[in-house]
């Protein structure tokens, strides 16, 4: 076997296409959120946000409605909780985060088990990208469409934002927008990513990316760049050692990612960690012998 | 006519008192330093001034509106204190001096010819033309001042509010930063700036205000920092120290 025919295999199949495309798609929408996310400090926000969706997305299935609006409304609701729970009471913010979204994870799972459906709604909580049918498909390209569309245009607000919000705020710019539209996209992506990797693992694509582009580059604009052709070509690599390999895609996908990170954040030129070492050493053989 | 009026501003975080009755006017094209300890509210009344947080009771005036119309018009520049910026941020020291310039623009901020000449010329005000793609971090402690300072000035801000820009600047980037201020208000614009540096006082201010939660004495620096102001202020007797 040649490796273009390892590559060509898969392609047989129309549910590997499908799985190909939903997983390239939620990879970039994911990682293009994710230097926003990483750079404000919003990763642990993330993981809250995506959990307390299934829910949401469960009580949509249950009405018929799309699954974007049930992830709002509850990712809205996780974040107006977290911050009732820490502004009125004694309790520190990431254990308010820890509370809130396991709760509503966890009703989002009780919610599953008296469901009936014909589609299995744990592949919600684990995602089921061998089963993406050609209208998820078009759902995930919808969203990650809008979503896209309205971090490109308002990029530079959103980088100030993360930045600095107080000079935002002082020039007039609407800083209370801004992060609500930011929380909003991550509902959004979420959704998408959720159909990739399921709702378990959708932080790592929040994360993974973003972290990753940020130990390469001094600059935003390249991370921009950097993070979604990393977080694609390791969803396309995930999905063919998964086909091959016979393992969980979801899970493969996440795994290649992190193995991305690892190498960067050994091997990156600058703020690689043996970069950084070889410059310790070096500076200090320069220093003077004291 | 008066850039800065705070009149009996009474702030609290929770039960904390931050402001307590707080009254300053600064008039237009003078540079008042603001000085108190470490929790003397400095902060807090650049936050009520820009409008960031919200005061319990009290009135506050920028270039003679409430601060909702300052910030719509893009009045106040303000120069963070050191640890509230990320100072990793992947953002080059041309893109922060941009960001000056956002009130003006588009939605997408995308920035116009007159944009990119007015980022050049406030960077070229502040000496950091041949270091201007460099990332905000790698900056010495009065250079990375410098920038926020060009940033306000691409702004077209008139009131400059800079929260402890000397803090760990060595001195000869302070008195950079210092003869700058100076320019800058003798072009009209009103500087408040904190500053726990006494002895640049004199040089840098044209007026003096000592914060303890309110405004203890407010004056020609030489009788602000007079030993017994101080040490009412101070709780110590500073004023043997340089
Ligand atoms: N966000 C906040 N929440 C609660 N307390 C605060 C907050 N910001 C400041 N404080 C308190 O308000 C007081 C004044 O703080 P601040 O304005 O930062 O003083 P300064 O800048 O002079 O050091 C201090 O006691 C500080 O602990
Ligand atoms: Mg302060």
């Amino acid at each position: 076997m040649t490796l273009l025919d390892l590559l060509l295999d898969p392609l047989r199949y129309e549910f590997m296409v499908r799985a190909l495309a939903t997983a390239v798609v939620a990879a970039v929408v994911c990682a293009v959120l994710s230097c926003w996310l990483v750079l404000i400090g919003w990763s642990l926000m993330g993981d809250a946000v995506s959990h307390a969706v299934l829910p949401g997305v469960v009580l949509a299935y249950i009405l018929g409605a799309p699954f974007a609006i049930g992830a709002i409304v509850f990712g809205f609701l996780a974040v107006a909780l977290i911050g009732t729970v820490r502004s009125t009471s004694r309790i520190k913010e990431d254990a308010a985060i820890g509370i809130v979204f396991t709760t509503l994870f966890a009703l989002g799972l009780v919610l599953i088990s008296v469901t009936p459906s014909q589609t299995d709604l744990n592949h919600i909580v684990f995602g089921n990208l061998l089963g993406v049918s050609a209208g998820d498909l078009v759902q995930v390209l919808i969203i990650s469409a809008v979503v896209l569309a309205v971090l490109v245009v308002k990029r530079r607000d959103f980088t100030l934002y993360a930045f600095d919000p107080t000079h935002a705020f002082a020039i007039g710019l609407n800083t209370r927008l801004l992060g609500a539209g930011l929380l909003a996209l991550l509902a959004l992506t979420a959704v998408v990513a959720l159909q990739a990797v399921g709702v378990v693992l959708v932080v790592a694509m929040l994360i993974i990316p973003g972290a990753t582009a940020y130990l390469l580059t001094d600059r935003f604009g390249r991370m921009l760049v950097i993070a979604p052709v990393a977080s694609a070509l390791c969803a396309i690599a995930g999905i063919y050692l998964s086909y091959h390999l016979d393992t969980a895609p979801g899970g493969t996908i996440v795994v290649v990612q992190g193995a991305l990170f690892t190498l960067v954040y050994l091997f990156a030129p600058r703020e690689g960690v043996l970069a950084k070492r070889t410059a310790a050493r070096r500076h200090r053989g320069a220093a003077p012998v004291a | 006519m008066n850039a800065i009026e705070v009149d009996d501003l009474t702030v609290r975080y929770g039960d904390v008192v931050a402001l307590d009755g707080a009254s300053l006017h600064v008039g237009a094209g003078r540079v008042c330093g603001l000085i108190g300890m470490n929790g003397s509210g400095k902060s807090t009344l650049f936050k009520s001034i820009i409008g960031l947080v919200r005061p319990a009771s009290g009135s506050i005036r920028v270039a003679g509106v409430d601060p909702a119309t300052a910030r719509r018009r893009a009045v106040i520049g303000y120069v963070p204190q050191s640890e509230e910026v990320d100072w990793q941020f992947p953002i080059s020291v041309r893109d922060v001096v941009m960001t000056g310039r956002y009130a003006a623009m588009g939605t997408m901020r995308r920035p116009r010819a007159a944009d990119h000449d007015a980022v050049d010329e406030a960077l070229a005000r502040v000496e950091l033309t041949d270091l201007a793609d460099r990332q905000i971090g790698r900056l010495s402690g009065g250079q990375r001042k410098r920038a926020f300072v060009a940033r306000g000035i691409a702004q077209g801000a008139t009131v400059l509010l800079l929260d402890e820009p000397f803090a760990g600047v060595d001195k000869r980037s302070e008195a950079t930063i210092v003869r700058l201020l100076r320019e800058l208000a003798d072009d009209g614009a009103t500087v408040l700036i904190s500053t726990h540096d006494l002895s640049s006082l004199p040089t840098l201010a044209d007026e003096a205000a000592l914060l303890m939660r309110r405004v203890l004495h407010h004056g020609p620096p030489a009788e602000v920092l007079a030993p017994e102001r101080l040490a009412t202020a101070f709780g110590v007797d500073l004023a043997v120290q340089p």
